[in-house]
Order: C-alpha cells, then structure tokens, then sequence
C-alpha cells in the first residue's frame, strides 16, 4: 500500500502552499486552458517567447493540490526553454508519474513519482502541461484531459 | 424497533476493510450498497429463467414476462401509483427526465411559454429542459435558492412571482444531491397544478430514503433510479399519469413497442410498451422489485427518521471542526453533508480519506451553476443510508481533524 506522504511530498505541499508564478500575464501572447471535465480543475497557462524560448510563463486556476502543484513546479521548470525542450520535459514528467521511476539527476520533479499509485490522481498532474504545450503550439484550444490516454 | 445492526448485515460489501481500516462507505447518494436479497434475485433470474419477455409461449419466457411485469407492478405499488402501465422502466433517472424533456416538451413547448424549474437541480434536472427550451423556444426560470450556503431553501416569495400561467412545466428535485435540504413537493405540485403547469419531480435522492405516493401528490412525472434504493444499476422508473401518458409520442422506436408496423409506417401500443421500444432490462427490474420488498420490510418511516438523525448528527459534528464551511440547511436535513475548507481541495480530502477506509465524494456533484452561485469550485460531501452508524460518523470527523492537520503544517 503506497503511502500518502508518498503522494504529499514536501515539495507538492510547499508549492500548493506558496504557488510559484501565479497569476494572469497581463501581456501573454500565448494563452491556453485546461480542464479536468471529470474533476472540475482547471488551469490556464499564460507565456511569451522570446525567439524561440520562452520567457515568460505563469499559472492560474484550481484545483487539488496535485494538480496545483504540478502547475507551480512546470513553470519553474519551463522558462528559458524551447517547446521542443518543453515537449522533452513533459516526456520525462509524464513517466514520472505513470511510472513511478524517478529521474537518475534528482530534483524537484522526482516528488510527483508517488502519483503513480493513486491513478485517479495522474490526471491531475499533468493537466497544467497539457494547457502548456498547447500553448507553446499556439492552440487556444481548451486542453482536456478527457482527449489524452493519461 | 428496527434493528440497524441486522440491517447492517444484510449487505455483503460493508463487510471488508480498505487500506486497512473498516469501510465507511459514505457515498450513499452517488450510490447505495446492495442487500443480499437483491443480489440473490438477480443469480435466481439468471441461472433458472433468463429469457426473452413478452410474445414467448416457452415456458422460460412466460417466467421472464411473469418476473418482469410482476416488477412493475411492484413499484406501483411501492409509490402508490393507481395502475402498473404508469410505471416505464428506464436506464433510470436522467433517461427517464430525458423522455418528458423530449417528448412531452415537443408536443406541449412554444414561444413565449416557461419551463420553471430550481438553482439546485442535478444536471439530469437542468440540461434536459436547457435543451427542451432551446428547441422550443420556450423560457427557462430558476426559483432562487437562499443564503450564502444556500441554508434557506428555495425562495418560495420568489415562487409566488415566477409561477404564472406561462408556466407550463414545473420540474423539481424532491431532496438536494448536494445540500441535503428536502423541498415542499407537496406545495410545488399544488401551486403549479393553480396554474396549469405539469410537474416533473426528481426523486432520484428521495426514493430510496423516505415514503412517497403519487396519488397524494398528485404530480404528473415522478423520476428515479434502482440503483439508489438498493436496486442493481441500469434500472430507473418513469412514473406519469395514465391520461398524459396516453397521449405521449415515443421517444424511441423498435420492436416491442409497436402494433402494426407495415413499409408506410407503423402504429404505437399504449403506456408502458409504447415507451420501452427493444429488449427491455429484465434482471434488473426483478432486482428493483426486490428492493422494493426489502425496504417495505424494513419500515420506511423508520428509514426516513435514521435519515435524518444521521444528517443531523454529522451536521452538527462537523459544525465543530475550525474553519469548515457547511451547506444546506441547519435543521430538516437529510442524510446528505456537503461540506468545504477554505485551503485545502475536495479532492485532497477525499483520497486522504480514502487511507482512513472512508469513501466519500468530492467535486462539483453534478451542481456546477449552484457551485459557481455559491462562490465554491466543488465540496467534499458525506451522505448516509441505512446501514450507517453514529460511530461512523466520529471516524469521518477524526480523519477531517488529522487531514487539516496535514495540509495545515
């Protein structure tokens, strides 16, 4: 039986408590959102590009604090990088947390690796970076988390 | 005087444990768990008389036909209705809303015309007659519903003003989903019926909790699901007056449901037959008219008094925990507590919970409009049935205490 301090990390409870890059970007020229249909969370992610990185990015919305969190750490995560970095990043996450493995560098990220057990849940963590990537795509799209296998 | 602990025995479910605790299955108006009785009809249906119903002459098939009529004229009986062909058997309640929204709306429903219904409807209450006045033309009102916690009940003042002689149909729920409150049914049919409205009640929450007779009502559509009164799933029920349902069209069309059927057209049997077009839920209805004896044979007035101790209780309970936010009503409550924090999520709670062995439900319980009303994304909601406890209730306010606990550090 997984244990739910593997579910609440320190990590996840520290960025739900205190969310990093919250908020609207007034001047965002990419915005998309996502929505949990079968939840109710939502999340909205606003960035700007400079060339082709992004240089700017925030969160808002609500939700658990699964998917709070998740949203809090991705944007840490995501300034300075490209949407093909992005993409790579999301890969990583999204074994993460269907797997369970942790990445061999250890960070931040390796806190959401107990989501794997509550299955329920991986959708919750990965709805900030579906938004996200649809975004550094220029879909403003809603992203559902109902059109993806996860 | 019912024994609830012989009760608590006659469901085979409650006796596990989950991540290592005793259940405490508080999702009771989501679903509620089976007693024994009913699970045994449905093996007893399928292991000596499956087969298909009506126009057999074999005998498995005068069985089948037997069983599944004798099911409806169990449920008349079990809401009083005068005759068994008032009773159509549905998917359950959201099909059988459904079929009025459809059917009665496209023959009755014009400009200029109001559907009346309530802030606190199910979407099974609400999305059907959005659809209904859409293709109508007609308008769609909401009695509003009172307090920051939608504590007051429905505006009756406000009824006063809305139910005029536009209103053509007056579609409420009997006991809220989310906030436990139990309207004035008996009211909300008179006063439409002063002004030539039909009404349509969603009993969905009610059917399975407390005693109810149409006749004395005296509405026009009742609508709920087996499932929630101990039936099996895929089963619901349809009630409507005979002289209405007479001159109802089909919503659906096939076999079964014909007279005459030759390449020019068809013609339409009468009620039931005429709205359970193909191969009807046979087991399932059995298994619903056993649910009807068992809970006759439990004394529904005691059921309906458990009910509304346990809400009380759990109201009362949770009123203690700091900072919790409560809805629905103080008093005249039933078994149903939805209840919120401030910081910490719906769904947060509920998979904590779950470690504790507690199952409960947490979102927007099918209520988005009166969450967005009441300034809430979703609640975590405890709802009680019969084989619940007082004790159980102390285990949901202990994990409550240490959730905050964890969330709080």
């Amino acid at each position: 039986m997984s244990d739910l301090s593997d579910l609440y990390q320190q990590v996840i409870l520290d960025h739900n408590r205190r969310p990093r890059n919250r908020g609207k970007l007034p001047q965002a020229t990419r915005v998309a959102h996502g929505d949990n249909p079968s939840c109710g969370d939502q999340c909205s992610v606003y960035l700007n590009l400079d060339g082709d990185k992004i240089s700017e990015i925030t969160f808002d919305g609500n939700g658990c604090a699964i998917s709070q969190a998740s949203a809090s750490l991705m944007t840490t995560q995501l300034k300075g990088k490209t949407a093909t970095e992005a993409e790579t990043l999301f890969n990583e996450f999204h074994e993460i947390v269907t797997s369970g493995k942790e990445p061999e560098d250890i960070s931040d990220v390796a806190a959401f690796a107990g989501v794997h057990a509550f299955p329920a849940r991986i959708k919750c963590a990965t709805l900030g970076w579906h938004a996200a990537l649809n975004a550094l795509k220029g879909e403003d799209v809603p992203a559902t988390t109902e059109t993806h296998n996860d | 005087m019912l024994n609830w602990d012989s009760v608590r025995a006659d469901f085979p479910v409650l006796n596990q444990q989950v991540n290592g605790k005793p259940l405490v299955y508080l999702d009771n108006a989501a679903t509620v768990q089976k007693p024994r009785i009913v699970i045994q009809s449905l093996v007893d249906y399928y292991e000596r008389d499956n087969s298909n119903v009506h126009r057999g002459l074999h005998a498995l098939s005068m069985r089948a036909t037997n069983g599944y009529e004798g099911a409806r004229t169990r449920v008349a009986k079990f809401i009083n209705a005068a005759d068994p062909a008032e009773i159509i058997f549905t998917r359950g309640t959201t099909e059988s809303i459904n079929l009025v929204a459809h059917s009665w709306s496209k023959a009755h429903l014009k400009p200029g015309d109001v559907i009346l219904t309530t802030e606190i409807e199910h979407h099974s209450n609400l999305v059907p007659w959005q659809q209904a006045a859409k293709a109508s033309g007609a308008t769609l009102k909401y009695v509003p519903v009172l307090g920051e916690n939608a504590e007051g009940g429905l505006d009756l003042d406000a009824l006063d003003e809305l139910l005029t002689p536009e209103v053509k149909l007056f579609a409420f729920t009997h006991i809220s989903n989310t906030l436990g409150s139990i309207n004035p049914i008996n009211e909300f049919c008179r006063r439409a019926r002063a002004v030539g409205a039909i009404t349509v009640i969603d009993a969905a929450q009610s059917i399975g909790h407390v005693p109810l007779d149409v006749r004395e009502l005296d509405c026009d559509f009742l609508a709920f699901s087996g499932h929630k009164m101990c039936g099996p799933t895929g089963i619901g029920v349809l009630y409507g007056k005979q002289e209405l349902l007479d001159k109802l069209a089909p919503d659906e069309t096939g076999g079964g449901m014909v007279v005459t059927v030759d390449y020019e057209g068809a013609t339409w049997k009468p009620s039931p037959e005429r709205f359970e077009a193909g191969t009807p839920n046979i087991a399932d209805a059995i298994g619903l008219a056993a649910a009807c004896d068992y809970l006759d044979s439990l004394d529904r007035d005691a059921i309906a008094k458990h009910d509304h101790e346990l809400g009380q209780l759990a109201y009362e309970k949770l009123s203690t925990i700091p900072g919790i936010r409560i809805l629905g009503p103080v008093k005249d409550r039933c078994g149903v507590v939805s209840f919120a924090f401030p910081d910490i999520h719906a769904h947060d709670i509920v998979t904590f919970a779950d470690k504790d062995g507690l199952a409960l439900r947490g979102g927007h319980h099918c209520n988005q409009p009166l969450m967005r009303k009441l300034g809430l994304t979703g609640t975590t909601r405890a709802s009680f049935y019969i084989y619940n406890t007082a004790e159980e209730i102390d285990v949901l306010v202990a994990s409550l205490s240490r959730i905050q606990k964890f969330f709080g550090e």
